[in-house]
């Protein structure tokens, strides 16, 4: 944004983890802005490539989707342990070519699906943009590709791209 | 006798219904890991404890201390959120390794590496760093 605030969401970021880990009060706001201010400016010596969200209000929504989809899944894989080797399942690989190349968008897929029980991140090519994962519980090979795209790359495509 | 006295009921119950869903999934993560026959199955199993196993006991932790000195105590927050982020990273280490050992020695049931990557997207890729 300009040389004093060269991040100003991982400014903002910073203050709202000293506030919330040292509590609310003005002294603690200065003290925090400071510390923020300071490491943001550290952060743009190391030049790194800034992530630009193009629509917040997909976050909220994305957010949403993938707490409850985590909490279904515990469900789904508490449920697996559980029935033990009486039942037959199939667990395997999945290709799903991917479109999203931004790399913060790619992160935070990656950070869904691992979070998510029942699916792994297993290897991504950045050439061809082909992702990998393992699947626990896989009956249909095209259902999964069609949620990760459907559900998660198109929301994260809309945020980052 | 302890502070917990002064916690009202209500609260205890939410408290121990969090402890105990996050406590529950978390040993059945790790019955998982035991139980499961492949290394890549066994990868699922512990992020039942990475997710709402960490979930259940944080959010348990911010209703008690919330309740206790009666104002909102929200740290719990950060746990969960380097919790998520830092999890991928160990976990492709470990995949990618199982994987390129795997290959290596040739075991079944172990997709190929992917060859068909384009020789103008590698040009593209390398002309950008």
């Amino acid at each position: 944004m300009s040389a004093l605030l060269p991040y100003p969401l991982l400014t903002a970021s910073l203050l709202v983890m000293w506030i919330l880990l040292n509590g609310l009060s003005v002294g603690q706001v200065v003290l925090g802005g400071i510390v923020a201010l300071a490491a943001s400016l550290a952060m743009a010596a190391l030049q790194p490539a800034k992530p630009r969200i193009r629509s917040w209000d997909m976050i909220p929504q994305l957010l949403l989707i993938v707490l409850v989809d985590i909490l279904r899944s515990n469900i789904a894989v508490a449920g697996i342990i559980l029935q033990g080797r009486r039942l037959t399942r199939t667990s395997g690989f999945v290709m799903i070519p991917l479109e999203l190349r931004d790399r913060t968008g790619l992160a935070v897929l990656a950070c869904i699906i691992t979070s998510t029980p029942g699916t792994a991140w297993v290897e991504y090519h950045a050439g061809s943009g082909r992702l990998r994962i393992h699947v626990l519980d896989l009956i249909d090979q095209q259902a999964w590709i069609d949620l990760i795209k459907q559900r998660y790359e198109r929301r994260l495509m809309e945020i980052f791209e | 006798m302890t502070p917990l006295a002064d916690l009202p009921v209500w609260a205890a119950l939410l408290t121990g219904f969090f402890l105990l869903l996050g406590s529950v999934l978390t040993l059945l993560g790790s019955i998982g890991l035991l139980r499961f026959r492949s290394f890549y199955e066994r990868i699922h199993a512990p992020t039942l404890g990475t997710t709402w196993g960490t979930g259940g006991v944080l959010i348990a932790s911010i209703i008690f201390h919330s309740v206790l000195q009666s104002k909102p105590v929200l740290h719990e927050i950060l746990i969960a959120l380097f919790v998520t982020v830092t999890t991928p990273v160990s976990l492709m280490l470990l995949a990618r390794a199982a994987l390129y050992r795997d290959r290596s020695e040739g075991n079944d049931g172990v997709p190929p590496f992917e060859t068909v990557a384009e020789p103008r997207d590698e040009q593209r890729r390398s002309s950008n760093t």
